[in-house]
This record gives C-alpha cells, sequence and structure tokens, in this order.
C-alpha cells in the first residue's frame, strides 16, 4: 500500500510530493526539469531551431554560399533578403552554412570539455587525498593559462584547422566543469547508500558507473549545455581574429571579413549585424536552457526560501465538511 | 476552556498546497487549552501533523500553507490577521526551541551574540543591559557566563540545546513551544535537559508546549498530555490518567509499542500506516489499523467527548458510557 | 588492555562467528580547515581495547553514548578501516590485515545496515534492483530468473509480502520502515553469517521499530549473528542476548542482557540506566546526573576514563586503568576497581 513519506513534518512530505527532488523514472525527471521554468524550453526550442538550420542547409539555403550573385555589398532586396557580402556572396546562405560551424564546433568542443572536465571531476572527487591534490592542482594550471595567445600559438604551431579550435576550446573550458562535478561527487560518496553498496563489497568501478555517474548525469549534462554556449562564443572569436579556419564558412569569419572588407566604410550592416545576432541568440538560447535544467536539478541553488514566509488564512467555517 | 488559559488553540487546521489543486490537510482541526506554568506534551509519531501544528502557532510556514482556527494568548486572537497579528507576539510572548536548535547556530558569530539577537531585534532589553541579561541567560541555562564570547563548534550537543533554550528566553516570553529538545541527544544529557526544562519553566512560571515522539520523556516532565494521529488530537488529558487508563485504542497501542526498561513483555508494534493526509478521510482515522473497530468506525467521525474529570477523547468506543459528553 | 575473548553460552559450540581480540583504532585529529598538525599529531583515541565475541544466532547489543567508540569499532568489524591494532577474526579466520581483494569475497558473510534508512537506498534504483545488486556484486544467480527468484525470497524474508507490490517501487514511495526492511532485504540476500546493525531502528516510529527488531529476532533464530549498536538501553534490554557497554573506547561492562541491566557492577551502567524515562512516571526515580560530559577522546583522562564524573571514584582510579573482571555469574564482567566491594556490600550486586 502506498503511503506518504512518513519523515520529517507536513511541509516536507508536501515539497517531496510536489517533486522538487529528483528521483523516480527519467521520463518525470524530464518532463519536471521542462515544466519547471519557462526559460528551460525557450532556451531548448532556440537551439534545436539552429540545429534544424544547420543540418537543413543545402535545403533551405536560397542560393549557394560561395557562388557570387552579383555586387559587392549589395543591400538588402526581394531576392537577397539579407544582401551580399565583401564578396557578393548571399549573406543568408552564408549564415545558414556558417551555423554548420559554429555549432558543429560548439557542439564538440563542449563534448571534450566535458569528457576532460567531468572525468578529471569524478576520479578527483571519489579518490580523495593525494590524486585530488595532484588533479586539482592540474586544474588550477589550466585555469590561469590566458585562452588567446594559447589560441594564438596552437595556430601557429599546430595550423589553423576546425579539429585544432575544437581541442584548443575543450581545453580551455573544462576546468569549471571539473570543479562542480568534483564537488558533488564528494558530497556524494558520503552518502549512505553508497557507504552501504561498499560495505556488501562493491567495486569501485560499480560505485562510479551505477551509483554516482547517473546522479551527477543531469548536471553533467546542465553543464554542457552551458558549455555549448561557451564553445560557441569561442569559436566566433578565435575566427574573429584570424586564427580560425579559413576554407570554412563561420559566423566569425563573416564578421572578420566584413571588418577587414569594409562593410563599415560602405554602411553595410547587413554583413556585420546578422552573424553577430545569430551567435548571440544562439549563446542566449544554450544559456538559459543550461541554468533552467540547473535550477530544476539544485533547487538549493534558488534563495526565495530565506525571505520571510508568508502563508494564507482561511475564513472560518462554521462546519468543516467541505470534502 | 478557562478565562485563565495562558494560550488557547481552536479549531486550527494547516493545508499545504501541493500544486495542481491537491492539497495536504496536516491538521485537522485540534483545540488546546494550556493554563499557567502547565507544561502539555503534544505525542505522536512522524506524519501526525504535531510539529506543524506548533510551527503554525508561530507562524512559520511556508507560502505554500494557509491556516484556518483560532489562537488565543491571553484571550487576544494572534491568528486574527496573520502575519500581520502574529509578528509582535513571536518571540515576545511565545518562542520556540526548534528541532535540531543545537545545529542551526550561526557558526562565524559567538554564542552570546546569537543570544542577544532577539532582544536587540524585538527591543525588549535596553543594549545597555544586554550583556547582563546574556550571561544571566547563561546561568540559568547551565552554562558559564563566560562562554558568551565562545562560537557554537566549541560547544558539545547538549550545550548547544541549552544555548537555544536561552535564545528562545530571551526576550521573556509566556509560552514555550519545544520540538523535540532531547532527540539526537545521549540518554544522560538527554535526562539533563529534561530537567532543566522542568526548573526553568518552573522557576520563570512559564507555559509549555513538549512535542516529542518520545512519550516516556513526556511521561517525565509534562503534566498534560495530548495524543495526535493524522492531524487530529486522539485523546487529552492528565499524564498519570492518560497512562493508567488510555480511552483511545492508539493511546493504548502506543503504549504497548515503546518498550520499557524493566517491564517484561516485549513492545508489540501498530500493523499498518497512517492514512494519507492528502486525500478526505471518512469516518475515524484510526479505523484501519485499530484493534478494537466497530461497524461505524469507518463510516463516522467520533466526536470529541469527556470521558472523565479532564479527560478526552475521541472515540467511539466512550460514546453510552455515562460520564461522556459531547465538546463542541 | 583486556584480557582474551570471552565466549558465550550460546547453542553453536566451537569459535565464535566474531571474535573481535584487543581492538585499537585511532584516527589523526585534523585541524580547522584540514591541516595536519606535525609537531604535535594528536590522536583521536576511537577505539582503545575492545575485545568482544558474537556467536552465531546470537544477538549482542554495543550500547554507548555517542563518542564512545561504538561506531568505529562496527566499521573496523567489517573491515571498512585498517585497526591499528588487534584483531578481528570471522569464523575462525584472520581477516584484520586482508587486502581489499582478499577481503571481496569474505565481504559476503558480514554485512551491515544502517541507521537512516531515508538514505540507505539509493533513490533511482528501484527495489528489485537495490536487493538484487549484491547478487550481482558476488557474482550469485547470472541468469534473470533465479535472480528474480531470490529477490523475491529475500523480501519474504523481510515481510514485504506481497513481493510483486515492492518490486517496481522508488525508495520514496516506501515509509521508513518499509525501506529499512528493503536495506535489510538486500543485506540477507547473500546469506550472510553476521549481520551488523547500526541503530537500526532509532529513526524509525515507534510503533515500527517493534516490528523490525522482531524481523531481526526471527533472522537470528535461524544461525545469524547479529551486533547491533545502539544508544537506547530499553531495545538492548529487550532483543539483546548479551549487552557490551562502551564508555570512551573501552567497554566498561559485558554480560548477559538481564544481569547487565538488572545487576550493573559499573557505575557507569548504572547512571545510564538511571536516566532512562520510564513508561510509567510512577516508576521513574530522579536520574542519577551525572555531571559533564564525554572527555575529549584526543587527552581521555588517565587511569579509569569515567572517574572524572564517576560518583563513587576513589584515588586508585585516577591513576591505574581497571580490568573487566568478574561482576556476577554467566561471563557478567565490569571494569571497575570496586566490583569487589560492589559485590561484597550489596549482595545481589
Amino acid at each position: 500500500m502506498s503511503t506518504l513519506p512518513l519523515r520529517a513534518d507536513a511541509a516536507a512530505a508536501a515539497e517531496a510530493a510536489a517533486g522538487t527532488t529528483v528521483t523516480g523514472s527519467r521520463l518525470a525527471a524530464a518532463r519536471r526539469i521542462l515544466a519547471s521554468e519557462p526559460q528551460t524550453a525557450v532556451g531548448l526550442a532556440i537551439i534545436a531551431v539552429f540545429i534544424g538550420v544547420a543540418l537543413l542547409a543545402p535545403v533551405i539555403a536560397p542560393y549557394s554560399p560561395t557562388t557570387q550573385a552579383g555586387r559587392v555589398y549589395a543591400a538588402p532586396s526581394a531576392a537577397h533578403w539579407l544582401g551580399l557580402d565583401d564578396g557578393g556572396y548571399d549573406v543568408l546562405s552564408n549564415l545558414i552554412y556558417g551555423a554548420r560551424t559554429s555549432l558543429l564546433v560548439g557542439f564538440v568542443a563542449a563534448l571534450v570539455g566535458i569528457v576532460i572536465g567531468g572525468g578529471v571531476g569524478l576520479l578527483s572527487g571519489y579518490a580523495g587525498g593525494r590524486a585530488d591534490g595532484v588533479l586539482m592542482r592540474a586544474t588550477d594550471y589550466f585555469l590561469v593559462i590566458p585562452d588567446i595567445p594559447l589560441m594564438i600559438v596552437a595556430a601557429a604551431i599546430f595550423g589553423q584547422n576546425l579539429r585544432n579550435i575544437i581541442i584548443i576550446i575543450g581545453v580551455i573550458y573544462w576546468t569549471s566543469t571539473a570543479r562542480l562535478i568534483r564537488a558533488q561527487v564528494k558530497s556524494l560518496r558520503e552518502r549512505t547508500y553508497i557507504k552501504r553498496v561498499q560495505s556488501a563489497g562493491a567495486s569501485h568501478y560499480r560505485v562510479l558507473r551505477y551509483h554516482l555517474v547517473p546522479q551527477v548525469g543531469p548536471l553533467l549534462i546542465a553543464n554542457t549545455v552551458l558549455m555549448i554556449a561557451n564553445a560557441v562564443f569561442a569559436e566566433t572569436y578565435i575566427s574573429f581574429l584570424g586564427l580560425g579556419d579559413p576554407s570554412v564558412i563561420s559566423w566569425g569569419k563573416m564578421i572578420q571579413d566584413s571588418l577587414t572588407g569594409g562593410a563599415i566604410f560602405y554602411s553595410a550592416w547587413w554583413a556585420i549585424l546578422p552573424p553577430g545576432l545569430a551567435v548571440t541568440i544562439v549563446v542566449l538560447g544554450a544559456t538559459m536552457a543550461g541554468q533552467g535544467i540547473e535550477d530544476a536539478l539544485n533547487p538549493r541553488l534558488r534563495v526565495g526560501h530565506l525571505a520571510v514566509r508568508r502563508f494564507r488564512l482561511r475564513p472560518l467555517y462554521g462546519d468543516l465538511e467541505r470534502e | 476552556m478557562t478565562a485563565a488559559a495562558t494560550l488557547e488553540v481552536r479549531d486550527l487546521h494547516v493545508w499545504f498546497g501541493l500544486g495542481h489543486g491537491r492539497e495536504l490537510h496536516a491538521v485537522r482541526g485540534i483545540s488546546l487549552a494550556l493554563r499557567p506554568g502547565e507544561r502539555l506534551g503534544l505525542v505522536g509519531e512522524s506524519g501526525c501533523g504535531k510539529t506543524t501544528a506548533i510551527l503554525a502557532l508561530m507562524g512559520l510556514l511556508p507560502p505554500t500553507a494557509s491556516v484556518s482556527g483560532q489562537v488565543l494568548l491571553g484571550g487576544e486572537n494572534i491568528m486574527a490577521r496573520g502575519e500581520a497579528t502574529l509578528r509582535p507576539h513571536r518571540w515576545r510572548d511565545i518562542a520556540m526551541v526548534f528541532q535540531g536548535a543545537m545545529n542551526a547556530f550561526n557558526p562565524v558569530r559567538t554564542i552570546g551574540a546569537q543570544i542577544a539577537e532577539p532582544m536587540r531585534l524585538h527591543a525588549t532589553v535596553p543594549r545597555k543591559a544586554i550583556p547582563a541579561r546574556v550571561a544571566e541567560l547563561l546561568e540559568l541555562v547551565g552554562i558559564p557566563a563566560s562562554r558568551a564570547s565562545r562560537y557554537p563548534h566549541e560547544f558539545s550537543g547538549g550545550m548547544r540545546q541549552r544555548a537555544a533554550l536561552a535564545m528562545a528566553l530571551a526576550c521573556s516570553p509566556r509560552v514555550l513551544l519545544a520540538d523535540e529538545p532531547t532527540t539526537a541527544l545521549d540518554v544522560i544529557v538527554q535526562a539533563q535537559i529534561l530537567e532543566l526544562l522542568r526548573s526553568v519553566t518552573e522557576e520563570l512560571g512559564l507555559a509549555m508546549i513538549f512535542v516529542s515522539h518520545d512519550l516516556p520523556a513526556v511521561a517525565v516532565i509534562c503534566h498534560r498530555a495530548a495524543v495526535m494521529y493524522a492531524g487530529q488530537v486522539a485523546e487529552e488529558g492528565p499524564v498519570p490518567s492518560l497512562l493508567r487508563d488510555p480511552r483511545h485504542p492508539y493511546t493504548r497501542m502506543l503504549f504497548g509499542a515503546t518498550p520499557d526498561l524493566w517491564e517484561g513483555s516485549a513492545a508489540q508494534p501498530i500493523p499498518g500506516a497512517p492514512p494519507r493526509l492528502d486525500r478526505p478521510i471518512i469516518g475515524c482515522s484510526f479505523a484501519p489499523r485499530c484493534d478494537r473497530v466497530m461497524g461505524h468506525c469507518q463510516e463516522q467521525r467520533p466526536d470529541w467527548l469527556q470521558v472523565a474529570e479532564d479527560r478526552f477523547a475521541a472515540c467511539h468506543l466512550n460514546a453510552g458510557l455515562p460520564a461522556a459528553q459531547v465538546q463542541p | 588492555m583486556t584480557e582474551g575473548a570471552v565466549t558465550t553460552g550460546a547453542a553453536m559450540g566451537g569459535s565464535p562467528l566474531l571474535d573481535v581480540r584487543g581492538l585499537v583504532a585511532r584516527y589523526p585529529v585534523r585541524g580547522v580547515a584540514g591541516v595536519r598538525r606535525w609537531r604535535e599529531r594528536p590522536v583521536v583515541h576511537a577505539v582503545e581495547g575492545v575485545s568482544l565475541t558474537v556467536a552465531a544466532g546470537e544477538i549482542v547489543a554495543l550500547v554507548g553514548e555517542s563518542g564512545c567508540g561504538k561506531t568505529t569499532t562496527a566499521q573496523a568489524v567489517l573491515r571498512m578501516l585498517a585497526p591499528d591494532a588487534g584483531s578481528v577474526l570471522l569464523r575462525g579466520r584472520d581477516i584484520t590485515r586482508l587486502s581489499h581483494r582478499e577481503l571481496r569475497p569474505l565481504r559476503r558473510e558480514m554485512q551491515m545496515i544502517y541507521q537512516d534508512p531515508y538514505e540507505s537506498l539509493d533513490p533511482r534504483f528501484r527495489v528489485r534492483d537495490a536487493v538484487a545488486e549484491p547478487l550481482i556484486i558476488h557474482r550469485l544467480a547470472a541468469a534473470g530468473a533465479e535472480r528474480h527468484e531470490l529477490v523475491v525470497g529475500a523480501l519474504e524474508l523481510v515481510g514485504l509480502t506481497p513481493p510483486e507490490l515492492y518490486l517496481d517501487r522508488f525508495p520514496h514511495e516506501l515509509s521508513g520502515g518499509q525501506r529499512q526492511r528493503v536495506a535489510i532485504a538486500a543485506a540477507m540476500i547473500v546469506q550472510p553469517r553476521l549481520l551488523v546493525a547500526d541503530e537500526p531502528v532509532s529513526m524509525l516510529d515507534v510503533s515500527v521499530r517493534a516490528g523490525i527488531l522482531a524481523l531481526l529476532d526471527t533472522l537470528r533464530r535461524d544461525g545469524l549473528g547479529v551486533l547491533m549498536i545502539t544508544h537506547d538501553l530499553s531495545t538492548a534490554a529487550h532483543h539483546a542476548d548479551r549487552i557490551c557497554v562502551m564508555y570512551l573506547g573501552r567497554i566498561v561492562e559485558q554480560g548477559p542482557a538481564s544481569a547487565v541491566v538488572h545487576s550493573p557492577a559499573h557505575p557507569y551502567t548504572r547512571a545510564l540506566l538511571s536516566a532512562v524515562p520510564r513508561r510509567d512516571p510512577r516508576a521513574w526515580a530522579a536520574p542519577e546526573v551525572l555531571p559533564g560530559e564525554l572527555p575529549d577522546p584526543v587527552r581521555p583522562p588517565r587511569g579509569c576514563g569515567f572517574h572524572p564524573r564517576c560518583p563513587v571514584a576513589v584515588p586508585e582510579c585516577s591513576a591505574v586503568l581497571p580490568r573487566l573482571r568478574a561482576a556476577g555469574p554467566a561471563a557478567h564482567l565490569a571494569a571497575c576497581h570496586l566490583i569487589a566491594d560492589v559485590q561484597a556490600t550489596d549482595g545481589a550486586g
């Protein structure tokens, strides 16, 4: 017979019933997360739209991005909604194809960062002691590396291509994930159920794979989404600085081309604004989604409960047979 | 009940909103009367609503809660307009020692500063007199006054519980609410704290509501006790009478489940579990688990009957007895 | 230090299931912010020479206040930590110095249940998975059907019937008592010989406790040995065969439960007993309220650890550590210099 949890007072029971804890089936948990805040759904929708655009680029781009279609810096018209850029190519098509690069780099770099950061955090938090100390020192070193000089040096030594950009972004950004996961794992490791299965003979692998990773998984996902925002932005400014892959179209490259091509001189706002706006929207969407997921997973991040509590009064009833 | 009651609770209800229109009816109409200098025990197991009830008396409920009923402090209904009427009395007239209070101290402030804080906030003591008052309170609860400048982590659990009591007494309230003050303490320290509560309330003439699931602890220092089950009071009366002659099956079975150190019989568990409070309860809430259940128990909610001098119970078994009178 | 191990008069003859001899466990104190003070190296004397035995089919209660070392003793028994000295013998085999790899198969024979039923189960695991996990860990019952049979059997053993009702539940859908039963089922499914129960009922409601304790009683009648850690003397008095009272890392009294409760020989035991509130207030005499609190285990007093608070201490108590000596029949021992006197004056002690 199913009963409400009998622990603590009714308020705690009410909270548990309202679902602020991440327990139970994954589907129910996912639905709860999406429903908790509108920004989550909006953010995810934005990313989904851009992913759609990137995937369907050959289908929806009105022109080929590499075919000259007219005069340099032609203004927007019915045929070319965003006009032409410094090479006479259709801006809109370039924008659409640019989404591919930016999102590809963004996602893969975020993945690299998560894998490195999550791995380091997991090991560090679980092992504790000296291993923890060593890994944290390594994290600190990576944290203080200045990113732009690193990119310049890497571009000079290893060449400018997409693969290197992805690696560099991952290497720069994994540290925050590592710290986050480490803190979470450290606190989880002390939970009674972990100690119980350890005393029952579970191997470290078992504890990590079946008990700890699933528990930090959602947090990792939230962090991944936030990382995507960082990575997309990082790719943009890497390309903007001219350190990106010259053979692919990306939003950062578009901005850089338009600046070096004197778009400002020609007042060709259609060559500068759209890529910048696109980056902004994608970063915003990823940030909203990431923060929404994080908030939903970690109710303690909210501070609303610290405010003065106001309960409501009900009018007195003569007879309480309301039910 | 009587005009001289220090604190009187009439038909208190508390609901918690669960979202989507659902509600948890945690406290389902309880009435209590606390006479001056009296120690009333509120006994019950987890989920029965005892902690929610006394939090309601202090107005410390979350925004999802709604309350109805009257709380009369010295004749005045302090629940009349919710927070507005409760606030002037909170801590000044009615104060609380919380469950786990010993762990609720701010670790970066000294104990003395934290005891002084309510005095400053409620302006009950002139600023110059605060240190002397803090020292007085510490001595009252058995902590040497010189330790006022120490930090919480330098105190043991029992000492911190004493400090929590001192904090509750800071503004000289008339009523003290104690929520499980001895849970999580060792039995020797528990005995010390119980003795302390008894002597302090006697010395200051305070009335106290002592909430606990530990029946023997309540039996030791309370004059009267009310047994709660599923948000309602099952039975109430002076402690010796309650122990000798329980009039509600839940009370009797609760005694039976409580082991006594020397008594031979082993404790008997109560089968089943309390009812869900987010659904309406028809009839007596204890009927599904009762060993003396009768036909109409599941359909008709029992009246609150006076079964003897100063003894009340809500059970159909008491109906038909000559002394029984229905109480409003 | 106490003398050898005292075996019990349990039905099973031969060597006891669990034999702890002279167990010592200490751990360094951390200063504020976790820095070890190398020069002083203060050490917490958590367990200082504890010897006890548990026989098959016997419940031994380890009683004491928080900080007395009973939890550390339990952890040492299960080899969750390596003791600094002494030995732990499980079914005659010395497991004190075994490596973790060597210990793994042995872990099947000793299981532990914890105090907090709300934290004992992984909130993401269904009951079915939580109970089956030990089988997977120890590689028993590879096939699904066999595993299912064993899980159902374990649930029935602990009284969660009908099992089908509970198999797919998550912990948050269960009450405290039910969760504790699931934890016991997960422990019993590998058929251990020894169960260490750390305050198994202290976080449960009174009406539920008796059920869990009755379950432990049933299990031990089938031959399980139980080491129960508790601060609740009433529970120990009614459900344990023998009681060991700990104070500041040492056992100060041990013996048959009824003897320890009705004829306590050690002043600390007497104080503990008098402090337990009685159900019937008329039967409750004023408690022997001891002054002060448990001393700092980093700097334990010289001689008998209890002497600063002892109402009947004599000068010898602050100089010489008392050894466990006979205080009554049936292996009732107490570590107190005054025992001979006690027995002489009170007769029944």
